[in-house]
Parts: C-alpha cells; sequence; structure tokens
C-alpha cells in the first residue's frame, strides 16, 4: 500500500513529463525497482522481488493505483476530470511500458436495452481510448471491446451498482 | 405437459453437453451439432369454401368482455392403430397426443375455453366425419374439433382436422396434411391455426418457431446460448455451447438460417448460422463490432449496426454478401432497424437527439424523421408483421412493452415488468413475446401478451431465456 502511495504521488507530480518520459527498454525489466522512489514515506515499504511483474495486469493496477478504471454518469461516455487523472496515469505506465498494450472493456449498466448499452460500451471504450491517443499513446497498442450489459461488477439493481457498473476498463493484453 | 418437461431435462443434462462439446474443436467455434430438420408439410386439398368468409365479427383486440369460445377437442381417430415412430403406443396414442397439443393451444390465448380428449369421449374413425351430436350438445361446448391420424404406406401421417359448430350441427371447415412422423406436432400446429383463423378471423401463427438466448450461471458470469424452439416451447435445441456468449437472435424468413451476436473471437460480431450445416460466417468482414442484426422481409438484405471509432451506424448488406451501404450518418447511436412487411420502410432507434427515441426512414436511408414525442425514451423497435403497429422498449423509470402506430401516435403501454424489454412479434402481428428481467437476481424469462394488454404470460423454458425472436409462419 505504501508502495501504491508513493508511485501515484510521484506520477500525478510528473505528468507533465509523460511526453519525456525515460525511455522503456524494449526487453521488459525483471523487477519493479523503479516503483520505489527516493522519498521519505517509504521507509518501510518493502524492496522486493515478490511483488506483482511486468506485462501483469496486477502490475498495471499497482502501478495506477487502481485508476485502470474510469465511471461515466448514465447514459453518458464523456471524461470528467477524475477520468482524466486516471487515464493520466494510465499514459504514465503506458509510456515506460512501451512494449505493453491493452484493452479497453466499455460496460453499460443494466438499465439500458441490450442492443444500445452494447453500441454505449463501445463508445465509452472510444472515448478512454481516444483520450489515451491525445496523450501520445500508440492507437496500435489499444484496442477496444463492448461487453454492453452483460458483464456487471456490481450485481445488485440499484444506483449504488449501477454506477460501478458504468464503466471502461483498462486491461493489460498478454 | 410432463413429457415436456422431461425432454428438457433430458436436454440441459450434462451427458447432452459433454457429447456437444467434443465437437467444438471439430468446427472450431462455439456451434453445436446442426439441426436436421424435417420434411415438408403438405397440404391436402380438402378446404371449404366457407373459409372465405372470414370467421367472427371479433378481433383480438376488441377491447369488450367477451365470453370465451368453448371448444371440445376430442381424440383425433386413428383407421387403424398402427406403429409410427411419431408415438411409441401407435397412432391410436399419437391421435389423442395430437389433440393435447391443440388443446394446450388454445388454451393460452384468452379466446378460447378449450376441453381437451382425456375428458371427453373419443369418436370413432366413421364419426370424425359424422359426429354424434347427442353426446356434445350438453357439454357447454360452442364448438367440436374432430379429426384423424392415419399412416401411410410411405412411412408419413395424414393427419385431418375438422371444426364443428355444436348448436348448428354443421361442419365450419375442415383440412388435412401429410407429415413426416418427425414433424407430428406440425399437423397440431395447422389444426390449432385452421381452428384459431376460422374462430378469428385473424391470420395464423401456432406453426412457427421461436428463437431466443437460453442464459444459465450467476449474474456476472451468465452464459448465453443461442436455442430454438417451437411455439409451443416443444422441440427445444440448443445450437451453440456457451463458450462464447450469444445474443440477438433473428431467424430468417425462410427458416434455414438465423443471424445472431456471438463473441466467438472475442468481439462482438453477427454471424449468419446455417441451422441445416451448422456452419456460420461473418455477416461483414470488417475490424469494427457490428450489433444488432435484422433480415428484411423479403430475406434478401440483412440490416446490421457497426461502430466505428464509437459511433455507431445502420448498414445494409446483401444476404449473399457485398458491399455493404449505410443507412446512417448521424453522430452517435443509430441502431437497430426493423423493416416495414412491404419492405420500403425502416423504423430505428437512435439517440441523436440526446436520448434514445425511435425514427423511421425510406429503405434506402432518405428521409430520417423521429417518431416518438412521448415521455421517456423509445428503444428496440419492431413493425409488426401486418404492418398497422409498431412495437418498442418504452423506458420511462421502468421498462416496458408498448405499441403505437407507424406515424407514433396511439402509443399504448401493454406490459408493467421492472424491465420488460426487446419485443418480437407473433406472425400474425396479434400477440408480442419480450423477456422480463427481475430486479437484483438479473434472471430473465419470455413472457407474452396480446395487443390488449392481457392475457399475459410467462414461456417455459429450460433454462433463463432473453431475446425471443419469433418467426413467421412455418413454410
Amino acid at each position: 500500500m505504501n508502495t501504491r502511495l508513493a508511485t501515484i504521488a510521484l506520477l500525478s507530480g510528473t505528468i507533465a513529463l509523460a511526453g519525456c518520459a525515460k525511455k522503456a527498454p524494449e526487453q521488459l525489466p525483471p523487477a519493479p525497482e523503479e516503483s520505489i522512489p527516493d522519498n521519505p514515506t517509504t521507509t518501510t515499504a518493502p524492496v522486493t522481488n515478490s511483488g506483482p511483474t511486468v506485462g501483469t495486469q496486477a502490475h498495471f493496477e499497482g502501478a495506477v493505483n487502481g485508476q485502470n478504471v474510469i465511471y461515466f454518469d448514465t447514459d453518458r461516455f464523456n471524461i470528467d476530470s477524475a477520468d482524466a487523472a486516471a487515464l493520466q496515469a494510465q499514459v504514465q505506465y503506458l509510456s515506460q511500458y512501451r512494449a505493453i498494450s491493452i484493452t479497453i472493456e466499455g460496460h453499460a449498466d443494466e438499465r439500458g436495452t441490450r442492443e444500445y448499452n452494447l453500441a454505449l460500451g463501445e463508445r465509452r471504450a472510444n472515448s478512454a481510448k481516444n483520450y489515451l491517443t491525445s496523450l501520445g499513446v500508440d492507437a496500435n497498442r489499444i484496442r477496444t471491446v463492448s461487453y454492453g450489459k452483460e458483464r456487471p461488477v456490481a450485481l445488485a439493481s440499484n444506483a449504488a451498482a449501477w454506477a460501478q457498473n458504468r464503466r471502461a476498463v483498462s486491461v493489460v493484453i498478454n | 405437459m410432463k413429457q415436456l418437461i422431461f425432454a428438457f431435462a433430458l436436454f440441459a443434462s450434462p451427458l447432452v453437453a459433454g457429447s456437444l462439446a467434443a465437437q467444438t474443436t471439430a468446427q472450431g467455434g462455439d456451434l453445436g451439432a446442426p439441426v436436421v430438420e424435417g420434411g415438408t408439410v403438405e397440404t391436402l386439398g380438402e378446404t371449404d369454401a366457407e373459409a372465405e368468409e372470414g370467421g367472427l365479427s371479433f378481433t383480438v383486440t376488441d377491447e369488450s368482455d367477451w365470453s370465451d369460445i368453448g371448444v371440445a377437442i376430442a381424440g383425433f381417430a386413428a383407421d387403424r392403430d398402427r406403429p409410427t415412430p411419431a408415438n411409441a403406443n401407435g397412432t391410436a396414442a399419437l391421435g389423442r397426443e395430437i389433440s393435447r397439443v391443440i388443446t394446450a393451444n388454445l388454451r393460452n390465448n384468452g379466446i378460447f375455453r378449450p376441453v381437451g380428449p382425456d375428458s371427453l369421449p373419443q369418436p370413432s374413425f366413421t364419426q370424425i366425419t359424422s359426429p354424434s351430436w347427442g353426446s356434445w350438445s350438453g357439454r357447454g361446448v360452442e364448438m367440436l374439433v374432430h379429426g384423424y391420424v392415419s399412416a401411410r404406406a410411405d412411412g408419413r401421417l395424414t393427419v385431418g382436422c375438422y371444426l364443428y359448430d355444436v348448436a348448428l350441427q354443421d361442419e365450419l371447415i375442415r383440412e388435412g396434411w401429410v407429415v413426416p412422423p418427425a414433424d407430428w406436432r406440425r399437423a397440431a400446429h395447422k389444426c390449432s391455426d385452421l381452428i384459431y383463423s376460422r374462430l378469428t378471423g385473424e391470420s395464423p401463427f401456432f406453426d412457427s418457431r421461436i428463437a431466443y438466448i437460453a442464459e444459465t450461471g450467476p449474474k456476472d458470469r451468465r452464459i448465453k446460448r443461442l436455442a430454438i424452439m417451437d411455439s409451443d416451447g416443444a422441440n427445444h435445441r440448443f445450437l451453440t455451447l456457451g463458450s462464447a456468449t450469444a445474443l440477438t437472435p433473428r431467424y430468417s424468413p425462410d427458416y434455414k438460417k438465423l443471424l445472431y451476436l456471438s463473441y466467438v473471437d472475442g468481439n462482438p460480431r453477427i454471424y449468419v448460422y446455417d441451422i441445416g450445416t451448422g456452419r456460420q460466417q461473418l455477416v461483414a468482414e470488417t475490424g469494427n463490432p457490428t450489433f444488432a442484426p435484422r433480415w428484411s422481409p423479403d430475406g434478401r438484405n440483412i440490416l446490421y449496426s457497426m461502430a466505428v471509432g464509437g459511433n455507431t451506424d445502420i448498414y445494409r448488406v446483401s444476404a449473399n454478401g457485398g458491399r455493404s451501404v449505410r443507412l446512417t450518418d448521424a453522430p452517435g447511436i443509430d441502431i437497430g432497424g426493423s423493416y416495414s412487411p412491404d419492405g420500403s420502410k425502416i423504423v430505428f432507434e437512435s439517440d441523436r437527439s440526446g436520448s434514445q427515441q425511435c425514427y423511421v426512414m425510406e429503405a434506402d436511408g432518405t428521409n430520417q424523421r423521429r417518431l416518438t414525442f412521448f415521455g421517456g425514451r423509445c428503444a428496440t423497435p419492431e413493425w409488426s408483421p401486418r404492418g398497422d403497429q409498431i412495437a418498442f422498449t418504452r423506458i420511462a423509470g421502468d421498462f416496458n412493452i408498448a405499441v403505437m402506430n407507424p406515424n407514433g401516435r396511439n402509443l399504448r403501454v401493454l406490459t408493467s415488468g421492472w424491465q420488460d424489454e426487446a419485443p418480437t412479434w407473433a406472425p400474425n402481428g396479434r400477440i408480442i413475446q419480450f423477456f422480463r428481467t427481475t430486479r437484483n437476481t438479473g434472471r430473465s424469462a419470455l413472457w407474452q401478451v396480446d395487443l390488449t394488454g392481457r392475457n399475459e404470460r410467462r414461456l417455459k423454458t429450460p433454462v433463463d431465456a432473453s431475446d425471443p425472436a419469433w418467426g413467421p409462419i412455418l413454410p
């Protein structure tokens, strides 16, 4: 957890540097050493080889502090400020690990008709993709797929669950 | 009915699923064994001139409270009790079974008060054409159905169907069919259609099939399989194995093919599935997601929706392949699309105004105009096969099935579930099926309702069900 906090502190302070972030090696590095910055708040953070390896979904989610998911309002597909921050974190990661490609899965809540929701999920995934490419990520590294309302994460039928299900999820392609 | 349930249990058993799974690799996809279709049903030339008179004066849409018509359906008689592949106990038992199928068909419409063969005397073969009136007049029924089954030398069955007016002691109509033994239920549906049409003046609908999506598993890991069944739920089959999510099937007008959406390659794409061979192919060779497949009424064209860069539009392509024609180009989601029965117009849904509403255009995409302006949203419009109504999902808080005139007027809401979605029309445009999802559990089932909003009932399916698509009268 401390590691994650430190990582996000680093990332959020360096958005402007995203475009010129140090070039990652083509071969993926073996250990996530770079996620441990020289920072007093991380004195207890384990320096470790036991964390998730680069190229895994766990590593990606850890590096972006869980911001691999963005959320949408009902019937909307626009990127709000919270979404933008999350996508900027993803840009950071993708700039650092240029061998990694992702799929953005677009989803809708259950309170829509099936076919429309498939199109809406695709639209949401594309919104996220367009934002990432506008910040320099190569479009060829981003695939989109819509699941409409077919794959909810929150199973209740209430406003809170629907808010969790209206989402675009970035997933590392293995 | 017990037989039906037993048959369903058999299909759903893991044993069957396991044997189907072996074919997955052979087909390189998610397809089960192809369905071997039965032969054709031959109609005998025994029609009656009275059929031209058009039946009684009411219709299904009549709002008044008229009493149900009592119909006695006696066991169909066999000329001689012979063995037949259609029934382990021979043609006499088959005759009674046919009568039971007819009774069940007529029971579910709110028009008839059928009395089945198990509580009626069994007429002899010679009584089929000359009913013993004395034994029928005291039973409180207005109509009497007789029939016979005869095993032919070529192995097929001849089934005759006779409708009598008990008070008039007169024959109203008769017809006969020659069917392969495997298609014996179709003779029962043909007879049901004959009775229904003669007594209501409406077009037939029983001899038809329904494609739908069979659903199992928890809400977040739902398994969705393509399935088909007769209009009464019999002859149920799963066509896909469930490893890939299948959605939104549509029968071709000749019943030889199904359009549907599959995630078999990981992406939502629409395929045309050949029921006889079990093969399928992409409808549009494109790197883009495709949704919402629909046939034109003549089966020559396919409508589909495709998302390019997040923007979804409606396209048309020949059923034989070739170049797609883009019909809409509004920013936003244009999706669905349902032809008028004459093929000249298409009703579709679009959120170009900011929310889902129904629009109509000429079949070539010109003259697009908004149809719906009521409070709420309009989704999944489906043009009635009669052309006089458009059914749709009305979203106004809850989701309900509603109908309107093709000009967008005379909105009538027919159902009141929490989430009723995706109407599909009976071949005669008098009954609508849809699927109803239950709040929280996410479980779904097929339901139907008539155009008056009455006679709502749930259809029996072996597992949960959604996305019903009712085909036309069988050819």
